[in-house]
């Protein structure tokens, strides 16, 4: 399949079209219904954690929160295939990806307000926390593929990084890096079409980025975004192409990030309505519900009392994280170093001085 | 004279730069269309066109690195890191090549280019969007580095900047953009580089800070006020070349010295003000230096945010115990 969507032929990969009719038997992947249906879930899921997230930003009860919608096939193709001792490298916009590789919705909510606790992932095997440094994470799951080939281990890095983040020259050597040592990584490249308000196409003169694989010897595939099944097929191929000591893939999904950069952005200021509502006609959520229906697997009423359920477990782990608690000293100065250096620690008592000395003014 | 926020006070700096001199080139990450995250550039684009004021693809490396080109082919680049936060790859290109062109050909190149960057806490951000690292750019010989406290200031500080024929990092206290107002002329006004401010006057101690300490500060000196103590704050304004006279002046008339600062303690501008009074002042001391700076910590995420940040009542608690020493 990867050969058949070489990048040079300029073919995207797409599975299911807009009203969610298959169009491509050929590469339909081999899932039980049940797993589409769970897909859809989690989908749903991810959506209205998203949505309600927003909405608990307007409240004032978290700070910055950079919105998924529009994009979910992508972190829960990826999900689905990702095993528990697979790693997982994000960027910041995989939400979903992330809950399935056993992040909790309470520590998301805590990271955002702002608790490092947030990034913890107790329950979480084999992934690292969000990079807000863009496109620097890279690397690092290229760093960890080595280990898994050295290790010899049956084991895959995933990794994620936005349209704009290829611009970054950390992109750049990753894929050179992990070309030259032929290691188990996929870069998922989330073109989503704007880095804040940046076009893509002021990020790059290139026909898209699946393409720039042929230079670093890599395989590349171009891949509907918004497509679950043809998400799920491509990571699926590629995972296999990668375990098989076949060294990395680049995936670039296209995409459209359908809320704002982040809850203090404003996208009226760059792009327009007719362009979102061209973009709309392809949610993802939207497809492949349309297909699940098609076939009888969900009805509306499913979908209702889903929705009802979804928000209310969204709401019960946001109050579990708003009853977090004080930040105390210690956390801010513990996770430095294995041993706290005497400088540090005076710094420390020197603080716990001074907030004796204020309590005691009052 | 009219009223401004340090965002307009900055955008129209760059806008009477754009207008005189058509070697200024403003671009940066969202700074075109979008006029910056933080709209400091906004309207620019339209006034000046895309070949002037214009979006570049996400890479600080690549922004900077072609700034020195530009920059050494005769431009004026004027450059944004989007956050402080975020220029550490396009470190390579500050401390290689920005720094050191000069020095390299032996004067025959040069890199008249300023890069501006947001830094410093308060504002309950993530992570990487609250350091105050800029230590880091005072340590690497042949970078100016100039951060403003009031809209007035970093006018005139910018415009000096950019007419300034080394290259200098202008950073900008994010949490002071709107938080005050103050009469700024309209016409173009230069603040020399290298000097700083007395901007009180005062008997029993001497407070040097910079930025949004500044404000912090003048809290405290309510404080100090109830308590009978003196104070004469001096805003820094560049933290290279730094200003010695002023310091050293300052303590041979008040005979103690604190020093304000956001970022990490160890190695910091605290420590080198300590030693340029040590070496100045040293016999007019009353009490050890002191200094009021950030643990030396990575800055907390918001919940933990205060435990880390200057306030009054910090400064204030140090000041009285200098005075009384
Ligand atoms: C090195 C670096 N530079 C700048 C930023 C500020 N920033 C945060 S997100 C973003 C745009 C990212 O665009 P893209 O990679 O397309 O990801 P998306 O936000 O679309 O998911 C920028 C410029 C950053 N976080 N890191
Ligand atoms: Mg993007």
């Amino acid at each position: 399949m990867l050969k058949e969507y070489d990048p040079l032929k300029k073919k995207i990969f797409r599975v299911i079209d807009n009203d969610g009719k298959v169009i491509n038997t050929k590469w339909f992947p081999d899932l039980p219904d049940e797993q589409i249906v769970k897909a859809y879930k989690d989908l749903l899921f991810a959506r209205t954690a998203d949505l309600q997230t927003i909405s608990y930003q307007r409240q004032g009860r978290i700070y910055t929160y950079p919105p998924n919608l529009g994009q979910e096939a992508i972190s829960i193709a990826a999900g689905q295939l990702m095993r528990e001792n697979d790693w997982m490298v994000p960027a910041f916009r995989e939400m979903g990806a992330m809950l399935a590789k056993g992040a909790t919705l309470k520590e998301l909510f805590l990271y955002y307000m702002g608790y490092e606790d947030g990034s913890a992932f107790k329950e979480a095997r084999n992934m690292i926390p969000t990079s807000v440094p863009i496109a620097s994470q890279l690397l690092h799951a290229v760093g960890i593929a080595y280990e898994i080939k050295y290790r010899k281990k049956d084991q895959v890095a995933f990794t994620f990084v936005g349209d704009g983040g290829t611009s970054e020259g950390d992109f750049h050597e990753a894929l050179n890096f992990a070309g030259v040592w032929q290691v188990p990584v996929l870069f998922i490249v989330q073109n989503n079409q704007y880095g804040i308000s940046t076009p893509f196409k002021m990020q790059t003169a290139s026909d898209g980025i699946a393409i720039k694989s042929v230079a670093y010897g890599i395989k590349g595939i171009q891949v509907d975004g918004n497509d679950f099944f043809a998400m799920y097929k491509a990571i699926e191929e590629a995972v296999s192409h990668a375990k098989e000591g076949n060294g990395p893939v680049l995936i670039e999904a296209v995409t459209y990030r359908k809320g704002a950069h982040t809850t203090s952005d404003d996208p009226t200021k760059y792009r327009t309505k007719e362009e979102e509502m061209e973009w709309d006609k392809k949610d993802p959520l939207k497809r492949l519900k349309a297909y699940l229906k098609r076939k009888k697997l969900i009805t509306d009423k499913m979908e209702e009392k889903l929705l009802a359920d979804y928000k209310k477990e969204v709401d019960r782990q946001f109050t579990e994280a708003e009853n977090y608690g004080p930040y105390p000293v210690e956390d801010v100065f513990q996770y430095h170093y294995e041993e706290m250096p005497d400088d540090l620690l005076a710094q420390k008592n020197e603080y716990e001085r001074f907030l004796k000395w204020k309590e005691a003014r009052v | 004279m009219k009223v401004m926020n340090m965002v307009q006070s900055i955008n129209n700096a760059l806008d009477i730069k754009l207008k005189e001199d058509d070697s200024v080139i403003i671009y940066g990450e969202d700074v075109g269309v979008e006029g910056g995250v933080f709209r400091i550039t906004e309207g620019l684009q339209k006034k000046y066109g895309a070949d002037r004021v214009f979006d570049s693809p996400l890479a600080e490396s690549g922004i900077i690195g072609t700034a020195v080109g530009m920059a050494v082919a005769g431009l004026r680049p004027v450059v944004e890191m989007q956050f402080s936060g975020f220029v550490y790859p396009g470190f390579n290109q500050i401390i290689s090549h920005a720094a050191r062109m000069r020095n390299r050909s032996r004067g025959k190149f040069t890199t008249p280019m300023v890069i501006r960057m947001p830094y410093g806490g308060g504002i309950n951000a993530l992570e990487h969007h609250s350091e105050s690292m800029e230590t880091l750019f005072g340590h690497i010989p042949g970078l100016k580095v100039v951060i403003p406290s009031t809209p007035h200031d970093a006018k005139g500080l910018l415009i000096a900047a950019i007419e300034s024929n080394d290259t200098v990092i202008y950073m900008e206290p994010k949490r002071m953009y709107r938080a005050i107002k103050q009469e700024v002329p309209e016409e173009k006004f230069n603040i020399p580089l290298g000097k700083a401010q007395v901007i009180s006057p005062g008997t029993d101690i001497t407070v040097v800070a910079y930025g949004a300490m500044i404000r912090e500060v003048q809290k405290a000196m309510v404080l100090a006020k109830e308590a009978g103590i003196s104070v004469e704050l001096i805003d820094l304004r560049s933290i290279y070349p730094i200003d010695r006279d002023t310091l050293a002046t300052s303590v041979k008339k008040t005979g103690r010295i604190l020093t304000v600062t956001e970022g990490p303690r160890s190695f910091g501008v605290a420590s080198e003000i300590t030693q340029i009074i040590n070496e100045d002042a040293f016999l007019y001391l009353e009490a050890p230096p002191k200094r009021v700076t950030g643990f030396d910590t990575i800055v907390p995420l918001p919940k933990g945010e205060h435990h880390y940040m200057q306030s009054a009542e910090k400064i204030f608690y140090e000041l009285e115990k200098t005075v009384k020493y």
